[in-house]
C-alpha cells in the first residue's frame, strides 16, 4: 500500500526518505513541490496529488510535510490517517514532533517506521505496543545508553500484540494506583455581525491518563449519558455496554489515551461564554482606520474565562495597527497581517478592550471586508454541555485506585464575523 | 569531497569489523542515518551483511534495515545471509521466525523466490497467528516479485483465510485482494467468519475487509433498493427504467426479502462507525452507500459529520465524499447544514467543497439562510473563493427559480465590486444565467455594457461581448457601439476576446448591416492577419459564411440561423455529478480518474447467486493439523484449537498457567472427545474478543455489575441450564458433579472479581465446554445428530445477531438461532430443530392502523418473539407498513408516545413509500412486563396517527430452556403465593402432547423442557423486562381434564397467562 514516505521541511527539502518497497526515486516529490509552489499557503497543498506513475498523500502537521507515495488504488483515508498515527507517534516519543527532533532521533524513527508498515502495511500502530518493541528515548536513557552501549531496543519481545487485549501490555506494576479522567469541550461557534449565533455546537473528548497495575476493568457511567449524540471511542471500549446500557466499560491501555471523543446533540442550545462589542471601520478616502474591541463574560455560569487570546486577520491593505490594550498585551505582524492579543482572564468588572487606529496603504481603496476575529479561551472545572461523569468502578484488581475527573471547557473554532 | 567520503566509508567499515559491539551499534547507526537521507551506503554492504547473526537485537535490526534496502542492488552478496535467515524460521520464539520472514520476504532477490516460496508455506501453517500474519504479508512481497507464483501462492491465501485468528484475517484479506481479487469464490465459506470476526480485527484490517466485502456483496446479493424507492434526483432512474419491464412486474409482487447474510454484514460492521479511525469510518460508510436500503444509509451522516471534525486531510476526503452523497441524497445530510459553514480559518480547498455541499442541499426552504451565508464568503478575502461562492450562486439561482432573480440581482450588484476577479466570475454567472431565461433582461445587459470599460478580465470581457451578440436585437443601440470601441482595440485584446468580438461583428453584421457593415469588415480584415490561426481561421470562415459572394454558396443563406439560432441555456452543475461512478472512499472517487489498480465495482446481479454456497460444511478437511486427532469432525476444530490453544499460551504469560492448568484438568477429567469440543468452545470465546462483553464474559458471568447479570439471564434462557449453565461461577457448577475443574475456574474467576478480561474468559471457558460435553453425552438418543450439528452450529452462531448468540450448549435452539436457520435452510439442521423445539403456531398479525383511518397509510404488527436487538429489556415488534393510497407518502416516523416516558426504539424514518408498497420495521417496546397498552403516533410528512400496541400477556415473555430437574428446582422456589393452578378442561382435539405443545407456545412465548413422564408438560420462560422466571406445567389427568400450574413471582402476570391459556386449550 504505502510504497515510500518522504518528510519534507518547510524550505522544501527532504530530509528523510524511508522505502517499504523498492527505492522510488526522491525526484518523484518534484510533483509535490509544483504543488506546493502553486499553493499560496502550505494549507491549501491537494492532499492528494496525483502524478504519471504515482499518487503522493501528503499530510502537514508542525510545518512537516509528511509525503507518502502510493501505486496503486488505496482508500485516502487509509493512508491519511496512518500518516497522522506515525506523527502523533513521533510526538509521543519525542514530545515534539519537529525536524530537529526527528534527525536527532533518526534511528529510533527508522526503527519505528520499520516496525509501523510491512510491505506498505500497517503493521504495529498502538502506542502501548511500539513502547515495549522501542523504548523511547529519555535523557537519562541516552545518557546510559552512550555510556554502556546499550540500546533502545526492547530487549524482552513485546507479549500485547498477541493478546486479547493488543492495547494493554500485560505486568504492568505501579506503586501508586491512579486513574485520571480530563473531560474537555470545546465550543465551535459562528457568530455574526450582529451578535447572534449561527452555529454553535459543542465537541467533547474525554482524555485519559491511567496508571493502573495488573488489568484492571473499569466502567464510567454518567449522570445525563443523553447529552451525547454521537461518540467514538478507543478500541478498548465495549461497544454492545454502551448501547444497551450508556455505560463505558473498558480495560485500559496503559498511560495516556483517548477514551471517547463525542458531539452533544445539536437540540441542546449552546452557551456562548463571551460577547464581543466591535467596531472596525475604514473610511474611504482617508489612510486610517478605527478598531474597537470589548470582550465581556455571557453566560459562563460563574466560572471565570481564562487564557483569552483573541486573533485577528486584518485586511492586506493595513499597513500597521497603533493600537492600546486595557489588559494583556497585543502583537500586530506587518508581514503577515495578523494581529493577536493576549487578553488573559476576564474581569467582568473591567472589561478588557483593545482600541485605537490602523494605518492603511496611502492611496489604496478601502478593504472590502471587515476581518473575522478568533477567539480562544479556556473555563475551569465546567463542561459547557453540562455533561457530568456519575461514577468510575474498577473491577478486575484487588486494590483502590485514586481516581480524578476534571472538567474543562474551550473555544475550538470560535469565530466572530464583523 | 570524494576522498573525504571514501575515508568516511572506511572510517565506518573500520568499525564494523571491530570486535566492539558499541562500536559496531555506532557504525550502523551512522549508516542508518545515510540511508535516511537518502545518500547512498552501498559500497559497506560486505562489512554490514556480516553482523547479520550478530546477537544483538538492535544491531541486527538495523542490519535488517540496510539488507531490506540495498539486497536489490548487490544479489550476490545479500545471498550469504539467507542462511541465517533460514536458520531463523525454525526458531522456537515467534518473533524471531516472524522477523526472520519478513526481513527475507523483504529481500527483493529473485533467486531466492523458491526458497521464500517454502518458507511462506511453512510459515502459513504455523502455530502462531502472529507468524501467519507475517506469511500473509509476504505473499504479497512474493507475489510482485514473481508473479509467476500466482497459484501457489492462491493455495496459501485459501489455507490462510480458513484461519480464525482476527490477528490473520486483515492481512490475508489484503494479501487476497492483492493477488486474486478476482477469485471471490475463495470468500464464500468464509464471510460469515469475516463478517463476524470484523469488529475485533485490528483497524486497518478492518478497512481491508469491509471494502472486499463490499465488492463480494455487490456480486452476491440482489438489489436492495426497489425502483419505488428510488430518489428523485437520482439518476439511476435511466439505468433502471432501461431494465425492461418484465423484471419490474415480479419485484412488486413480491416485497425484498434481503438475504440474511446481507443483513449481517450491515449489521456487523455498523458498530464500526463509532471507530475513533477515521479510515474505518469512510469504508463503512460507503458499505452503507453502497449497500444498504436507501433508507439505512442515513446512518452513517453523524459519523461522517463528526469526521468534519478532524484534520483538515481527512476533512478534505471527507468533504469530497459528502459532496458525491449530497447530490442524490440531500435528505441524508440537510439536518447537519451548518457543520459546511464555512471559517475564514479553513484552508480553501475545504472551503471549496464545503460550498459545494452547501449549494448540493439549497432547496426551496433552506434557500434563503444558504444565500445569507453565502454573502458573507463573496465578501472573503480569499478571492479564489469569493469567485467560486459567486458560482454557486448561479447554480442555486437555476436549481430554485424562486431565487433566481433574487440572485441576478445580487450578482449585478457584485459587478460594481472592486475586486477583479469577483466581477469577472459574476459577469460569466450572468451571462449563463440569463442564457436560461433569456427575457427582458436587456436592463442588466445595458448595464454591463456601461461597466465593459472597468472590466479587464478576459473572461469576462468575451462573457459581456458574447451576451451582447446574443441579445444584440434587444439592445439595439448599444450594441453596434461596443463594436465600435472593440475595433479600436482588437488588437490589443486577448485571444477569447478576440473571437468573441469576431462573433459579435458577425451577428450585427446579419441583424443590422446598415450601421456595422464597415465596422465589421474591418475587424474580419484584422483578423485575417492576427498572429493565432484560430482566429485566422475563424475570421476566414465568418466572412465565407456572412458576406455574399459568388463562392458562398448555399451556406450563406443559412447564416442567420447558423448564427443566431436559439442556443440551450448551459447547465449549470456540480462538479461531483459523475464522480459516483467511482466507489466512494477510494482513491479514484478523490482524484475523478481511474487510479491504476481500481476495481470497478460490480453492478448488482438481476437474480441473487446461490445462497448456500456460504453455508459451511461440517467437515472441513485441514490436513496439517489432522494427524494426531483421528475424529472425523475434529480437523476443523483442531485448526482452531492449535491455533488459539497457542494464543493463550504464548500471550498470557503469567496467566496461562491457570488457562493449561483447567485446560488440561478438563480434559483429563472427562473423554478425549470432550477435550476437543473444549478447545472448540475456548476458540470460540476467544474469538470474540473483550470488545464485546456479552460474549467474551462467559467465564466471568460473576461481574458484579448489572448488565452482565442481564446477559447472564438472557443467556441461561436458551441453555439448558443445569448442566451447561455458562457461568461457572454460579453456585450451581457444585452440584454438576464437575468436580475440580469447575470449582477451580469458578473460584478463580470469583477471586478475581468478576473482571472480564479474556484470559480469565478463556481460562473459565473451558469448564463449561466440558459440562457441556457431559450434556451432550447424557442426552443420548440425539447425541449423532447433535455432535454433528454442533460443528455448523458454531458457525451460525457466529452468524446470529451478536447480543443474543451464546455458543448453544445444548439441542434446544434459541428462537433466534432457529430464525436464522430457518433463513439459512440448512437441509441437515432442519429435521433436528423439529425433533428439539416444536414450532410455534402461525405468527399472528394484529392490526396497528386501518387504511381508512389512516389516510392510505395501513400498518399491521406482530410479535416476531426473538430477543430484541436494541435492549434486552425490549420485546421484539415488527411492523409492516403498507401504503394503500396512491400518493406516496413520506416520512414515516414514529411521533409522541403515550405515556412520554414509554421506552421505545424506533425504526428510521422511512422517507418515501410509494403507493402499493409495504415494508416492513421492528421496533422495541419495553412493557415493563405489563400489559398495558404501548401508545404512540405513527406520523407521515402530513398528518399523525396514534395507534397502540397492546401485547398479549404471553409475548412478555422469553422461552428460556432448563433441564427438568432444574425447573422442579426452580419451581419448589417458587411456591405459595406465586403458584396459581387449576384445573381445566381440554378440547379433545389437543390431548397429544404435540398439540398442547403448540397451544401453549401459540399463546405464550416459552420454552418447552424436555420432559420423562408423557403426561407431564412443562413450559419455562422469563419476563423480558424484569428477567422473572415463569415456570409452567401441565398435568394431563384424564382424557380431558388436566391441572394447568402457573409458578412466578408476577402474579398478575400468571392469573392472565392461565387465562389465556385455559382459553387457547379449549379451542379445538
Amino acid at each position: 500500500m504505502i510504497h515510500s514516505l518522504f518528510l519534507v521541511n518547510a524550505s522544501g527539502d527532504i530530509f528523510l526518505e524511508k522505502h517499504w518497497k523498492s527505492v522510488v526515486s526522491r525526484s518523484v516529490c518534484d510533483y509535490f513541490f509544483e504543488a506546493q509552489e502553486r499553493a499560496t499557503e502550505p494549507e491549501n497543498v491537494p492532499p492528494v496529488i496525483p502524478t504519471p506513475h504515482h499518487y503522493l498523500i501528503s499530510v502537514l502537521r508542525h510545518r512537516i510535510f509528511f509525503v507518502a507515495v502510493i501505486q496503486s488504488e488505496v482508500p485516502p483515508l487509509f493512508v491519511i490517517e496512518f500518516l497522522h498515527r506515525v506523527v502523533d507517534t513521533f510526538q509521543d516519543y519525542f514530545g515534539v514532533c519537529t525536524e530537529a527532533a526527528i534527525k536527532d532521533n533518526v534511528v529510533v524513527v527508522y526503527e519505528l517506521l520499520e516496525e509501523m508498515l510491512d510491505n506498505g502495511f500497517p503493521l504495529a500502530t498502538e502506542s502501548n505496543i511500539l513502547k515495549e518493541l522501542i523504548k523511547p528515548p529519555t535523557i537519562l536513557r541516552t545518557m546510559v545508553n552512550t555510556i554502556t552501549g546499550s540500546t533502545n531496543v526492547g530487549e524482552q519481545l513485546p507479549t500485547g500484540q498477541l493478546s486479547v487485549v493488543p492495547w494493554r501490555r500485560t505486568g504492568v506494576k505501579y506503586t501508586n494506583n491512579e486513574a485520571y479522567f480530563d473531560v474537555v469541550e470545546e465550543i465551535d461557534a459562528i457568530i455574526d455581525k450582529s451578535g447572534s449565533t449561527i452555529t454553535a455546537e459543542i465537541q467533547g473528548v474525554i482524555d485519559a491518563c491511567v496508571k493502573l497495575t495488573g488489568m484492571p476493568d473499569l466502567t464510567l457511567s454518567f449522570m445525563n449519558p443523553r447529552l451525547l449524540d454521537d461518540v467514538s471511542f478507543h478500541p478498548c471500549v465495549r461497544f454492545k455496554r454502551w448501547e444497551a446500557e450508556r455505560i463505558l466499560s473498558f480495560i485500559p491501555p496503559d498511560g495516556n489515551f483517548r477514551l471517547l471523543s463525542y458531539h452533544v446533540s445539536s437540540q441542546n442550545l449552546v452557551a456562548i461564554p463571551v460577547y464581543v462589542k466591535h467596531n472596525i471601520t475604514f473610511r474611504e478616502g482617508s489612510s486610517q482606520g478605527r478598531f474597537d474591541l470589548t470582550l465581556g463574560p455571557k453566560q459562563t455560569m460563574g466560572k471565570a474565562v481564562e487564557a483569552v487570546l483573541v486573533s485577528s486577520q486584518l485586511p492586506r491593505g493595513v499597513l500597521n495597527a497603533n493600537l492600546n490594550a486595557s489588559q494583556g498585551t497585543y502583537t500586530f505582524d506587518p508581514v503577515t497581517k495578523m494581529l493577536s492579543w493576549d487578553v488573559g482572564k476576564i474581569n467582568p468588572q473591567k472589561l478588557p478592550s483593545l482600541k485605537g487606529t490602523m494605518s492603511l496603504q496611502a492611496g489604496a481603496s478601502k478593504p472590502d471586508e471587515n476581518p473575522t476575529i478568533n477567539i480562544q479561551l479556556k473555563i475551569q472545572q465546567m463542561a459547557i454541555s453540562g455533561l457530568k461523569v456519575n461514577r468510575l468502578d474498577m473491577y478486575g484488581e484487588k486494590y483502590k485506585p485514586f481516581k480524578g475527573i476534571k472538567y474543562m471547557t474551550k473555544a475550538g473554532k470560535f469565530q466572530v464575523r464583523t | 569531497m570524494q576522498l573525504s567520503h571514501y575515508l568516511w566509508n572506511e572510517d565506518l567499515k573500520e568499525m564494523l569489523e571491530s570486535n566492539k559491539e558499541s562500536l559496531k551499534l555506532e557504525a550502523m547507526k551512522r549508516i542508518v542515518g545515510l540511508i535516511a537521507k537518502g545518500k547512498n551506503a552501498s559500497e559497506l554492504f560486505p562489512a554490514v551483511v556480516k553482523n547479520v547473526a550478530n546477537k544483538n537485537i538492535e544491531l541486527k535490526k538495523l542490519v535488517y534495515v540496510y539488507l531490506v534496502r540495498y539486497a536489490e542492488e548487490q544479489q550476490d552478496l545479500a545471498l550469504l545471509s539467507i542462511s541465517t535467515f533460514q536458520r531463523a524460521l525454525k526458531d522456537p520464539n515467534q518473533f524471531i521466525r516472524a522477523s526472520a520472514l519478513r526481513v527475507l520476504s523483504s529481500i527483493r532477490v529473485p533467486i531466492i523466490v523458491p526458497i521464500m516460496m517454502v518458507a511462506i508455506k511453512e510459515a502459513a501453517a504455523d502455530l502462531s497467528p502472529y507468524v501467519r500474519k507475517t506469511s500473509a504479508h509476504a505473499i504479497q512481497k512474493l507475489y510482485s516479485l514473481d508473479p509467476d507464483q500466482k497459484e501457489q501462492l492462491i493455495e496459501v491465501i485459501e489455507k490462510l483465510l480458513k484461519d480464525k485468528s482476527t490477528l490473520v484475517a486483515g492481512s490475508v484479506v489484503m494479501a487476497f485482494e492483492d493477488v486474486c481479487p478476482d477469485r471471490i469464490d475463495l470468500i464464500h465459506k468464509n464471510y460469515r467468519k469475516l463478517c463476524n470476526l470484523l469488529v475485533d480485527v485490528e483497524e486497518w484490517g478492518q478497512v481491508v475487509i469491509i471494502s472486499m466485502l463490499t465488492r463480494y456483496a455487490r456480486t452476491q446479493f440482489v438489489s436492495p433498493w426497489k425502483e419505488g424507492a428510488m430518489f428523485d434526483e437520482n439518476n439511476d432512474k435511466a439505468f433502471y427504467e432501461s431494465d425492461s419491464e418484465e423484471k419490474k412486474d415480479p419485484t412488486e409482487d413480491k416485497p425484498y426479502i434481503m438475504d440474511p447474510d446481507h443483513r449481517l454484514l450491515l449489521r456487523n460492521t455498523k458498530p464500526l462507525l463509532q471507530s475513533r479511525n477515521t479510515a474505518v469510518v469512510m469504508s463503512v460508510a460507503q458499505l452503507y452507500w453502497h449497500l444498504a436500503p436507501k433508507h439505512e444509509v442515513s446512518a452513517v451522516t453523524k459519523s461522517l459529520v463528526r469526521l468534519l471534525r478532524s484534520h483538515r486531510e481527512v476533512q478534505y476526503i471527507v468533504l469530497q465524499n459528502i459532496a458525491t452523497m449530497s447530490i442524490q441524497r440531500k435528505g441524508m445530510f440537510e439536518p447537519s447544514m451548518k457543520s459546511f459553514y464555512v471559517r475564514s480559518t479553513d484552508a480553501t480547498h475545504i472551503k471549496t467543497l464545503k460550498l459545494e455541499i452547501l449549494t448540493n442541499l439549497a432547496n426551496e426552504a433552506n434557500i434563503s439562510t444558504i444565500l445569507r451565508e453565502f454573502q458573507t464568503y463573496v465578501k472573503s478575502q480569499d478571492k479564489a473563493f469569493a469567485a467560486a461562492t459567486i458560482q454557486a450562486i448561479g447554480r442555486c439561482a437555476t436549481n430554485i427559480s424562486e431565487v433566481a432573480d433574487t440572485c441576478l440581482n445580487g450578482l449585478v450588484l457584485l459587478l460594481s465590486n472592486r475586486d477583479e476577479t469577483v466581477v469577472a466570475e459574476s459577469v460569466v454567472v450572468i451571462k449563463k444565467l440569463l442564457q436560461t431565461q433569456p427575457t427582458q433582461h436587456s436592463e442588466i445587459i445595458k448595464h454591463m455594457a456601461k461597466l465593459f470599460d472597468n472590466i479587464t478580465v478576459p473572461m469576462a470581457r468575451a462573457s459581456i461581448l458574447w451576451l451582447m451578440g446574443e441579445y444584440c436585437e434587444k439592445v439595439p443601440k448599444i450594441a453596434p457601439d461596443v463594436l465600435r470601441k472593440m475595433a479600436k482595440s482588437f488588437t490589443v485584446e486577448e485571444d477569447i476576446v478576440k473571437l468573441q468580438i469576431v462573433n459579435l461583428a458577425a451577428k450585427l453584421y446579419l441583424t443590422n448591416s446598415k450601421q456595422t457593415k464597415l465596422l465589421t469588415q474591418y475587424i474580419l480584415n484584422l483578423g485575417k492577419y492576427d498572429q493565432n490561426y484560430d482566429i485566422r481561421d475563424r475570421t476566414r470562415f465568418i466572412r465565407q459564411l456572412i458576406v455574399p459572394s459568388e463562392k458562398s454558396g448555399a451556406l450563406n443563406k443559412y447564416a442567420r440561423r447558423i448564427l443566431l439560432a436559439p442556443k440551450p441555456a448551459p447547465l449549470l452543475e456540480s462538479a461531483f455529478k459523475d464522480r459516483d461512478r467511482y466507489q466512494l472512499g477510494t482513491l479514484s472517487h478523490s482524484l475523478n480518474t481511474k487510479a491504476s489498480g481500481y476495481q470497478e465495482l460490480p453492478d448488482w446481479p438481476a437474480v441473487a447467486p446461490d445462497q448456500s454456497v456460504r453455508n459451511v460444511e461440517i467437515i472441513e478437511p485441514v490436513k496439517e493439523w489432522a494427524p494426531s486427532l483421528g475424529k472425523a469432525k475434529k480437523p476443523k476444530s483442531g485448526d482452531k484449537f492449535y491455533s488459539d490453544e497457542e494464543d493463550e499460551k504464548e500471550e498470557e504469560g503469567s496467566d496461562s498457567s491457570g488457562s493449561e492448568d483447567s485446560s488440561s484438568s478438563s480434559s483429563s477429567g472427562s473423554s478425549e472427545e470432550s477435550g476437543s469440543e473444549s478447545e472448540e468452545e475456548s476458540s470460540g470465546t476467544s474469538e470474540k474478543t473483550s470488545s464485546d462483553s456479552g460474549k467474551s464474559s462467559t467465564g466471568s458471568e460473576g461481574s458484579s455489575s448489572d448488565s452482565v447479570q442481564n446477559k447472564k439471564k438472557k443467556k441461561t434462557k436458551k441453555v439448558v441450564k443445569k448442566k451447561s449453565k455458562p457461568a461457572a461461577a454460579d453456585s450451581d457448577s457444585d452440584e454438576n458433579g464437575n468436580g475440580p475443574v469447575a470449582s477451580s475456574s469458578s473460584s478463580s474467576a470469583e477471586s478475581s472479581s468478576g473482571s472480564e478480561t479474556d484470559s480469565e474468559g478463556d481460562s473459565d471457558s473451558d469448564s463449561p465446554a466440558a459440562q457441556k460435553k457431559k450434556n451432550n453425552v447424557k442426552s443420548k438418543p440425539k447425541v449423532e445428530v447433535k455432535s454433528k450439528k454442533e460443528v455448523s452450529l458454531l458457525d451460525l452462531d457466529d452468524f446470529s445477531p451478536a447480543p443474543q448468540s451464546n455458543t448453544p450448549k445444548s439441542a434446544v435452539l434459541s428462537s433466534s438461532l432457529l430464525s436464522d436457520l430457518e433463513g439459512l435452510s440448512l437441509s441437515n439442521v432442519s429435521p433436528t430443530i423439529q425433533v428439539t423445539t416444536p414450532s410455534f403456531g402461525p405468527m399472528k398479525t394484529h392490526e396497528l392502523l386501518h387504511h381508512m383511518t389512516g389516510k392510505g397509510l395501513s400498518a399491521k404488527y406482530h410479535f416476531p418473539r426473538q430477543p430484541c436487538l436494541y435492549q434486552p429489556s425490549m420485546v421484539g415488534v415488527q411492523v409492516i407498513l403498507t401504503n394503500s393510497s396512491d400518493h406516496t407518502l413520506e416520512e414515516i416516523h414514529v411521533g409522541e408516545r403515550n405515556p412520554a416516558s414509554l421506552n421505545i426504539h424506533c425504526f428510521n424514518t422511512i422517507e418515501r413509500l410509494e403507493p402499493e408498497a409495504s415494508v416492513t420495521v421492528s421496533m422495541g417496546i419495553d412493557f415493563s412486563d405489563s400489559t398495558q397498552a404501548a401508545n404512540f403516533q405513527l406520523c407521515t410528512k402530513e398528518d399523525g396517527f396514534s395507534v397502540s400496541i397492546q401485547p398479549a400477556v404471553g409475548e412478555l415473555l422469553m422461552p428460556s430452556t432448563m433441564t427438568e430437574q432444574d425447573f422442579s428446582k426452580e419451581q419448589g422456589k417458587l411456591l405459595g403465593m406465586n403458584e396459581i393452578s387449576e384445573t381445566i378442561t381440554m378440547a379433545t382435539a389437543n390431548t397429544s402432547s404435540q398439540a398442547i405443545s403448540k397451544q401453549v407456545l401459540s399463546v405464550a412465548n416459552l420454552g418447552v423442557v424436555s420432559s420423562s413422564q408423557s403426561n407431564f408438560h412443562r413450559f419455562a420462560g422469563r419476563t423480558v423486562s424484569s428477567g422473572d422466571l415463569v415456570l409452567v406445567s401441565l398435568e394431563v389427568k384424564e382424557s380431558c381434564s388436566a391441572l394447568l400450574t402457573i409458578n412466578t413471582e408476577k402474579s398478575v402476570m400468571a392469573s392472565m397467562l392461565l387465562r389465556d391459556l385455559k382459553q387457547a386449550l379449549a379451542q379445538a
